[in-house]
């Protein structure tokens, strides 16, 4: 599996390049500044990038940028977006077009390394992957609060875990319940919140996400 | 038109009136500042001067309120105790302006008195034919400004003078009222010295303000870190040093203590998160103001109708302050209104930048009571900002900050 990594910090960099590469991926380039990231990007067309939002020269959000220009260039381009801090609002802006294939996720995850590597491998497949602390932020602060307490306890374990991007098969193995409950708690609670019911993971997040998000 | 002439003149001649009404009790005034004055040769008149100047004062507040710009007030407050007023009174330079002003009060409102007399002198000149052909001819000492109208021919030949006096009485108003306005903005403005003095004041308080938050601030950025990460990363080294001793003999607990540490590790992280996102908030870092307004309106659980028109990005210093001060009236009104939507606007005029946050709650914030306004001030005093709050009890509360900020 092809791989392109913008970090500038070289520690960082080194050991992503590392890592990535005991576990079978083939790193083929490693950059350190968002100066001309979209274009290389769109010209190398990797299975996944795995960029850092904060880059330089500007050091704000140029990975963001980047990649977000990129999946203009290249529909569904799998990126996945490491930060040192979540932010809904950017969570949203990569969710935008819809089109899926795309993570965010605290750098601090990169150090559980089992889970680091499978969230790669799910964005590289097209899946969704959003960070249990962004989904706390949507869960804690949005406007939705007051639907949200028609949940019981169980249903907002289940809907936090699904909002992160994880399969049934993922909700059932973390909450120690059977994916037939799975099931049933994730139906229940499309209906409470009036969302479209949906099997494919990747749908559901963005529909979830969605709603928490406005 | 027509109606418009009739407007000015009305509201020309009442203001006249009023000039020469506070023209004559100036007069009385100064009259009883003389007074109060020889009186305090021998002890008594002391405390009746200090009055006389409180009424001194608040005449002279009347008619700089008249101006247009309003001349703001020169005085320093005054300290408690009858002998040190009266030396803060004696030492003050407004309060011999005031006594200057005091002193041509009695020319202003005997020349008031004079524009204020143009009217009925017109009307009688227009009239005078009706009047000398109602008086028996028997009436000969009628005379109209030093002319004997002895006959009814004089009389239609007074008219044109008559007309000629109204229409003085129609603009001289204006030329006395502008010349009224300079002798107070001359004598009563503040000069030049007493608003430095003023100023360095207002500067050395919110100097300290800002000094005594700032330590503050790093007071509690310290703490954090003591009992927070700093606490942690030595329970992390303490775990990581003995996992190197049981290495060997009992990987089991080793490993257990590899996971203990990594757990510390990462709550160090998340503390170091938090702390920073206190400090700076990383989308205010990222996208300035209007970037971490449209986090702070995504994160609210009122809904935030936001209209940012910010094209630039404003110097570090004066954007943190805006979105804190944001951040904390967005706070009050979801806590506190009951509000059902809130409208957050910036608009930015090149000199200044405005912020407004409206809800439609309650109201009955008071600006006095709450400790949260206080800060707000406190904050954008720093930049010479100024908060507005209005919120009748019923709402709905509107809060307006200014901070000044050249581009």
């Amino acid at each position: 599996m092809r791989v392109v990594i913008a970090e500038d910090l070289v520690l960082l960099r080194d050991g992503m390049v590392r890592m990535l590469s005991a576990y079978q991926f083939d790193v083929i380039a490693a950059v350190e500044s968002g100066d001309g990231l979209a274009e290389t990007l769109a010209a190398l067309r990797p299975d996944v990038a795995v960029l850092d939002v904060r880059l330089p020269p500007t050091f704000t959000d140029e990975g963001l940028r980047a990649a977000i220009a990129a999946r203009r260039a290249v529909p569904a381009l799998p990126v996945l977006i490491l930060s040192q801090y979540v932010e809904p609002v950017y969570a949203k802006e990569l969710l935008s077009d819809g089109a899926g294939a795309v993570g965010y996720l605290l750098k601090d995850r990169v150090g559980e390394v089992g889970d680091f590597v499978k969230a790669v491998r799910q964005v590289a497949e097209g899946g969704t992957v959003m960070d249990p602390d962004v989904v706390a932020q949507l869960l804690g602060g949005g406007r939705r609060r007051s639907q949200l307490a028609t949940l019981t306890p169980r249903e907002r374990e289940v809907l936090a875990v699904m909002a992160e991007g994880r399969s049934n098969a993922a909700i059932a193995d973390r909450l120690v319940i059977t994916e037939k409950a799975v099931s049933k708690h994730i139906n229940n609670i499309l209906t409470k919140l009036d969302l479209p019911p949906s099997d494919d993971d990747h749908r559901r997040v963005l529909a979830v996400l969605a709603y928490l998000g406005t | 038109m027509v109606k418009g002439i009739r407007e000015r003149a009305w509201r020309e001649f009442r203001q006249v009136l009023v000039s020469a009404g506070i023209g004559l009790a100036g007069f009385l005034l100064l009259f009883a500042t003389v007074a109060s004055l020889m009186f305090s040769l021998v002890w008594i008149g002391l405390p009746v001067f200090v009055e006389v100047v409180g009424l001194t004062r608040r005449l002279a507040g009347v008619q700089r309120r008249r101006a247009t710009p309003a001349v703001p007030a020169p005085y320093a407050p005054l300290p408690d105790g009858l002998l040190r007023k009266v030396r803060t009174i004696l030492t003050e330079p407004a309060t011999w302006r005031d006594l200057a002003w005091l002193v041509v009060q009695l020319p202003v409102a005997l020349i008031g008195m004079m524009v204020f007399g143009l009217w009925p002198a017109a009307v009688q000149g227009v009239l005078m034919p009706l009047v000398r052909w109602v008086l028996p001819p028997s009436v000969d000492d009628l005379s109209y400004q030093g002319i004997q109208v002895d006959d009814q021919r004089t009389a239609w030949l007074v008219i044109p003078l008559g007309i000629l006096i109204g229409l003085a009485a129609y603009g001289v108003p204006r030329w006395y009222l502008a010349g009224e306005a300079w002798l107070a903005r001359w004598l009563l403005a503040p000069t030049a010295a007493t608003r430095l003095a003023a100023r360095v004041e207002r500067l050395a308080e919110t100097r300290a303000a800002v000094v005594d938050a700032s330590a503050a601030e790093l007071r509690r950025i310290e703490r954090d870190l003591h009992d927070g990460a700093q606490a942690r990363l030595v329970a992390l080294t303490m775990n990581l040093g003995m996992a190197e001793d049981l290495f060997e003999t009992d990987p089991d607990t080793a490993r257990a203590m590899l996971a203990d540490a990594r757990a510390g590790a990462r709550e160090a992280m998340g503390e170091l998160r938090d702390l920073v996102r206190g400090i700076h908030p990383p989308m205010l870092a990222d996208r300035g103001l209007p970037g971490a307004m449209q986090a702070l309106a995504m994160a609210s659980s009122i809904p935030i109708d936001l209209d940012v028109r910010l094209e630039r990005r404003l110097p570090a210093p004066v954007e943190s302050a805006a979105y804190f001060v944001l951040s904390e009236v967005v706070a009050n009104a979801i806590k506190h209104s009951r509000a059902e939507r809130i409208a957050l606007s910036i608009t930015d005029s090149g000199s200044t930048v405005v912020l407004r946050v409206r809800d439609d709650g309650r109201g009955g914030a008071d600006p006095s009571r709450g400790t949260g306004l206080r800060g707000i001030e406190r904050r954008l005093a720093a930049f010479d900002g100024t908060v507005r709050v209005s919120s009748p009890v019923g709402g709905p509360t509107l809060i307006e900050m200014e901070l000044p900020c050249a581009s």
